[in-house]
Order: C-alpha cells, then structure tokens, then sequence
C-alpha cells in the first residue's frame, strides 16, 4: 500500500527552491518542479541558467538557500550525497584512473559491503548491459571516449538506483557517436524503467530522448513540456527562440480577442496572430514564425496572412531550399521551402509574397530588437 | 568523393625513389638536422653539469678507493712485502728496505706522509713512522735491521704494522671504505668489525637515516594538509597561502636555522611562553639535541614536501571525490579510496626529495643539534677540513651515496618508478 502511495506521489519535489552562491545574485530563482517517476526529464539552457546548478542540488553537492527538495516525499536538503542513493554520470565520466574498470563499476557496491560474489555477478551484468564484458581488466585510460561514457553508465546504474543524474554526459563525444549514445541511453531507460534526469545545452538531444525538457533561462523554468509542445507551441519568445529555428517580427497590439489578435508589425502591415502571451490592446509582441510554416504561394491554403519582401540569398540543401529575404519593414526573415522538382528558385533580388496561417503565428513577449538577434543565434 | 581517372596516379602506397638510398637513411638524414639542434640547445648544461657534477663526483669516488700515497714513499718496502705471508713478521729484508726507505723519504721530506697515512690503520704508527725516518742506520754496524728497527720502535714487532704498510701498497684500496664501514682487514687479509669503542659510522650512518626518516614522516604528515587546502582553494587564496610556504625559500638557510636558535634556547621565545603559562617550572632543553634537529630541519625541508603534493592534488579533479560521493562513499572512504592513491605520485615524490635532501644535511643539524646528533655529512666535512683524510671523507661519501641509490631502488620497487611525479 505504500508502494500504491509512491505511485501517485512524484519521485522528486522541489519547491521554492532558491540558490545563491555569492549572496548577491541568485543563480536559480524560482524553482517548483515534480519529476514523475520513471521520466525522462532534461533540464536545457544556456550555460548560466540554473540548469547545472539544480542538478547539483538534487545530487546534494550543492545546498539550495531556500525551499525544499523532496525525493520520495522525504526532505533531503540537508541529507549529504552518499545517502542519497542517486546515481550519476559526470560531464568527464569521472573515472577512478588507478583502478581498473570492473573495480570502478564494483566500488558503489563495496561500498554498500556486498557480499563478494555477488559483487562480481553484478559488475558482470552491468557491463554487459553497456556491451563492455570484455574491457573488466583494463584501465580507463585504454578506452575510447564512448567505453568510458557506458563505464560511467554501468557504474551509475549498478547499485540500481532509483533516480539517475546525468550531467552533459555526451558532450566530450563527436557527432555520430553522440546520436549512437542517445540512443542507448534512452533505451536503457525504457528498458530499466529509470528515472532520468539529464542536463543539456544540446537543444536536438534533449528533443530526441525527453519525456519532458525544462527549459531553463536566468534561473527559471521558461517552460517544461513534452519535446513536440516546446517546438510547437512555445509560450515565450525565449523558447520559441531557443528550441528550433525561428523568426521574430515586431509589431504592437491593435485588437485582440480569446484566441487570436490583431497585429500591426512596424513596417506598417497588419497580421492576425495566435494569442499566447499578450495582455493587453497596444502592448508591443513579438510574434514567432516557424521558417517551414512560411510559404512563398501565396494562395496557399487557410493562410490568410500575407507579407511582402525581397530575396536576397538562397540555399539549396536538397531535401529543402533556405530563402533569405528582406521584408519591406527592413527586417530579415529565413524561409524553408520544400525542395520538389517542379519548384522554381527563387533569385536574389526577386520580390515574394509570405503566406501563413494566423496559428502558425503566435504572438509573444517582446524582444528587444538587439536581443533578438542573441536569442536567435543560441537556437544553433 | 572518388578520383576519376585513378589508372595515371600512382600507387598511393608506394615510396617515391631517390636513387638507391633506403627510406630509413633518407629519413635518418632528415631527421639528422632536428637532432643536432636539439643536441646544440642541451649541449651547454651537458658540459656544465659533467664539469661540476660527474667528474667531481667521479673524482670523490676514486679518491674513497684509490691509495698510491705509500708506495711513492715506501716502494723497496712494499716490493719486499709481496711474498710475505702476512701471519709472522716478515724477513730482514723488508725491515732494511724500509729503514732505506724511510731514510731516502727523510731526505725528501716525504716521511709525514707515510706517517699521516700509517696513522689512519694503525694508531701510533704515525710516531713509529717518524721515529724511524729520524734514526741513523749504519749498515756496517746494524747486523740484523730487524732487531735494530724493532729496538727504535715497537710497533715495528707487530705484525699490524707490517699489514697495514702491505695494505696500503695501492694502487686501490678497500680501507676508507672498509673503515667508513667500521670494518678492518688485518695482516693475513681477514676482515673483521673493529673494536666497539673505535667503532662509529655505522652508528652515524643509521642516525642519519633515522633523523632524515624521522623529518619526511613530520614533513608528510605537516606538510599534506597544507596542500590539500592550497591544491582546493580559490586561486586568490591559494596564491597568499602559496607564499607562505615559499617565503623560507627566500630567506637564508643560516638564517631560518639562527631563527630557530633564538626560539628555541633556553631563555627563548617557547621557553619563555612555556613557563609564563605556568605548564613548566624550569626551562626545557629544546636545542642542541635531537628535538632542535629534527624541528629545524623539518622547517626547512617542509616545502620540499608540499610542493610535489600540491602539484599533484592540484591534477585531481574534484569531481573525482564527487563522483565517490554519488556513488555512496562518505567523504573518509572516498578520500581513502579515491582520493589517497591518486595522491601517491606526489607523496612518494615529495618523501624522496625530503629524505635525499635530509641525509645530506650538515649545516642545520651541526648548529642546533647536540654531538651526538650530527649526521654523516658533519663526519665528511670534518675530514675535508680538520683532519684532512680525504680517503675517509670520499669513503663516507661512497656510502651515503651507495646507500642513498640502495634505498631509491627498493622505494622506486615499492611504488613504481614511474609514478614518481616531481611536480
């Protein structure tokens, strides 16, 4: 009946959390957050937002200056690290470099004085699950970049804990090797039905393996939702930005309603936009476009809104084609336009007219226009 | 990407030929030019340090096993010497040979020589020496030398003399290094421990090694936690405490060593605070004895020790310990398990550098340590300058340096050569 009780109870509460480490700034501001049992969760941001430093509070190396975390509804604030119970996989794998690698999967259970056999069968069976029987007797020092993140795999997941950290844990690897690790993790968490909570500033890992990401900036959660509402229906300019490629128009509020509202950009023309996150009528937005939901016939289907601007670059990359173009207003937007063999390129110099549809365009908080440009560099 | 027309390029994996010449002597030869660049760049010290390293060195050990002093002087005597057994006296001939000697060496002054070097084996002989080069033989009138030497001296009735003069007939000679062993070989060329009471340098020797023991294991055990906390510091902190610890470095060590005389004495600052304190009645005796030694030297030797420790904390990255934590180590099994080993290298480099430089010490321990606390190098330096035996001093030398190596080999064994780290 109590397991009955943990079902409902999330694994991890934290609330109110605060964090300072000079006592002057806060590092994490404002931080409520249920982790579910056997989630996936990733906690994305810039480098600075906070992301890091929650994880270290969960992990307990790192005591939060205000509220409360809870992992199975115990407060463990106050509870050091190695009663925690947490296993973790470090940026640099943090490897013991004098000892072998089944003496280093073997150390959390030593340390929870394990009978020996039953040490071995364990060390046994985890490398097995990272594919790494073999490598028991060798060094760390004489694996790959890729051996030495599974060690630090089996050695986090071993001792079976409940609630597994991972810190930026692919970063050290190259592209393909990362995608391959993705993936294994993520079905090592299926398969082992793990709580995972892992830090990332890789926006396509955290859309890959996420239940749920975070997305953190200057110490708050922007928003935390599954991978596809992030990229879809972004509640803020920041993650609009950050999650995916994006296209930022400013304008004022002229008339709005429940749903949608009435755009006047500052070049003049008037668009009707998806209302997310305006309040009220002559309020300055910033309105998100989605580059693949911009179409350059303009009779193109339910998409009412038209802009009209100038190409001034395009990019052909076989499966679609990349236009750069000036609107009238002087403001750059990027288009996709799905490449197909009846499609004519447009030219540089050429004048297009943009259709969307009004819920493709969401209206959000403003950025200033010297922002903008930052917040659209981070979303590579 | 493929390369069209492949059939005109040629084979990637073939060497292109300069003539006959191998690829080995062509790479050689470009490699020749790197070479002796970097051989140019090392050359200077090369020649420093054979001129002021090996062949002193080289020097001082061939002076703890060369001897031709004696048989400049004494060469009729020596030759007579060859044949005899070494158990009785030997025959008249070697007593004329050596009142002929020893008169011929009055001549040329040379007989203080032999004198001084008798002296070293045999005590007294150094009068038996001189006594016999001043006495006047007349051939016609001495029909037995041997009875006529014997009457001059006694010592010349024992067969230790005679064994001594063979002994040193060089041109090598395991005496200075028999000696700094508080061994001696006798006339029939049996080796045996000396007397008790004539017995010193072994004792001397493991005091030097118990002293400098003694002064790595203060050193560790002071000198780790100061390098913990430099190696975890914030760099702004580390760097003021990081001077403290070099500060001595700048100071003299005569100074540091006077310092710890003023502390120290009787009337000194320890004393004095000891005895406001009411924890003593009398003054306690901290200086002059083996407590002044080994405080002084541990002061003065702690940064060898620290310095090697913290270069190697230093390299250990905190998230080592993290990592321990995580995975359910309190922080003492951590720092026993994960932290400590990592650690070796430097403390088995640190502990080396303080008990090779600790052994040689000589200036420290002679100012604050009692007589009975001086350490082989006083001994070396005593028969450097007071009592100019040269031979004992390079012999003593020898075997601090063979011992020193001895004991380098059995460590390097015990923890891996190659580990050791000198920061």
């Amino acid at each position: 009946m109590v397991a009955e009780q943990n079902e409902q109870q999330p694994l991890v509460q934290f609330s109110q959390v605060q964090k300072s480490y000079d006592g002057e700034t806060l590092v994490v501001k404002h931080l409520d957050l249920d982790i579910k049992r056997g989630e996936f969760l990733t906690l994305l941001g810039p480098s600075g937002s906070g992301k890091t430093t929650t994880l270290m509070m969960l992990a307990g190396f790192e005591v939060p200056t205000h509220g409360d975390i809870r992992l199975n509804g115990r407060a463990i604030t106050s509870m050091p690290p190695h009663k925690r119970n947490i296993g973790m996989v470090f940026q640099n794998y943090a490897l013991f470099p004098h000892m072998t690698v089944a003496q280093n999967v073997a150390f959390p259970l030593e340390v929870r004085k394990l009978p020996k056999e039953q040490i071995a069968a364990k060390v046994q069976k985890a490398l097995g699950m990272v594919r790494l029987e073999e490598f028991g007797q060798r060094r760390p020092a004489q694996l790959s970049g890729g051996q030495q993140q599974r060690v630090a795999l089996a050695r986090a997941l071993v001792f079976e804990p409940e609630l597994v950290l991972m810190d930026e844990p692919l970063g050290a690897l190259d592209k393909q090797l990362r995608e391959h690790m993705q993936m294994e993790i993520k079905h090592l968490h299926d398969k082992l039905g793990l709580t995972v909570v892992y830090v990332t500033h890789d926006q396509s890992e955290a859309l890959t393996m996420s239940d749920r990401v975070a997305v953190f900036n200057d110490g708050v959660i922007q928003q935390i939702d599954s991978p596809s509402a992030l990229y879809e229906k972004p509640r803020n300019s920041f993650v609009a930005n950050f999650i995916g490629e994006n296209n930022n128009l400013n304008g004022e509020v002229v008339e709005m309603d429940q749903e949608t509202c009435a755009v006047r950009l500052d070049d003049g023309s008037l668009v009707r936009a998806a209302r997310i996150n305006v309040h009220a009528v002559g309020a300055r937005t910033t309105l998100s476009l989605r580059p693949e939901r911009l179409y350059v016939d303009a009779a193109h289907e339910g998409a009412t809104n038209q802009l009209s601007g100038q190409v001034e670059e395009t990019i052909y990359l076989g499966d679609h084609i990349r236009v750069v173009a000036r609107l009238s207003g002087g403001e750059p937007i990027m288009v996709k336009v799905q490449a197909g063999p009846h499609l004519v390129m447009p030219r540089p110099g050429d004048a297009i007219r943009l259709a969307f549809r009004t819920e493709d365009c969401r209206a959000l908080n403003p950025v200033a226009a010297g922002k903008m440009a930052d917040a659209g560099s981070t979303s590579h | 990407m493929t390369i069209q027309g492949g059939a005109s390029a040629p084979p990637a994996d073939r060497v292109l030929s300069d003539g006959d010449v191998p690829l080995k002597v062509r790479l050689r030869r470009a490699e020749r030019v790197r070479k002796m660049t970097a051989f140019g760049l090392v050359a200077p010290l090369l020649v420093f340090l054979l001129l002021t390293f090996v062949v002193p060195i080289a020097g001082m050990l061939w002076r703890s096993v060369g001897d031709n002093e004696l048989s400049k002087v004494l060469p009729r005597t020596e030759a007579a010497l060859v044949t005899w057994d070494g158990k009785s006296l030997p025959g008249e001939a070697a007593f004329h040979a050596l009142a002929d000697d020893l008169a011929q060496a009055h001549a040329d002054d040379t007989a203080v020589i032999a004198a001084r070097r008798l002296n070293y084996d045999v005590s007294g002989l150094h009068s038996a020496v001189m006594s016999l080069a001043r006495h006047h033989f007349d051939p016609a009138a001495t029909p037995s030398y041997r009875d006529a030497v014997i009457a001059v001296n006694h010592h010349w009735g024992e067969v230790d003399a005679w064994g001594a003069i063979r002994h040193a007939r060089g041109p090598l000679t395991d005496f200075y290094l028999l000696s700094a062993l508080d061994l001696h070989q006798d006339a029939s060329g049996a080796i045996h421990r000396v007397p008790a009471d004539r017995a010193i340098y072994l004792d001397v020797l493991a005091r030097t090694f118990r002293i400098s023991l003694t002064v790595t294991l203060f050193c560790l055990v002071l000198g780790f936690p100061v390098a913990y906390l430099l190696a975890t510091q914030p760099p702004k902190i580390a760097n003021g405490l990081m001077i403290l610890v070099l500060l001595p470095f700048w100071t003299s060590l005569l100074v540091r060593t006077a310092a710890w005389v003023v502390v120290l004495q009787d009337q000194g600052i320890v004393n004095d605070l000891l005895l406001w304190l009411g924890v003593i009645d009398h003054p306690l005796r901290l200086i002059y004895n083996a407590i002044g030694v080994h405080v002084a030297m541990t002061h003065v030797l702690l940064p060898f020790m620290i310095l090697p420790l913290y270069s190697t904390m230093k390299s250990i990255k905190p998230h080592f310990m993290r990592a321990a934590t995580s995975l359910g180590a309190p922080p003492s099994v951590a720092f026993v398990r994960i932290y400590l080993p990592q650690c070796l290298p430097g403390i088995a480099a640190g502990c080396l550098l303080v008990f090779i430089l600790a052994i040689g010490y000589y200036i420290t321990p002679a100012l604050v340590g009692g007589a009975s606390d001086q350490m082989l190098s006083y001994f070396i330096a005593f028969f450097i300058t007071d009592s100019v035996n040269w031979g004992l001093a390079s012999a003593l030398g020898a075997v601090l340096l063979g011992a020193t190596l001895l004991l380098y080999a059995v460590y390097s064994k015990l923890v891996g050569g190659t580990d050791i780290k000198m920061g």
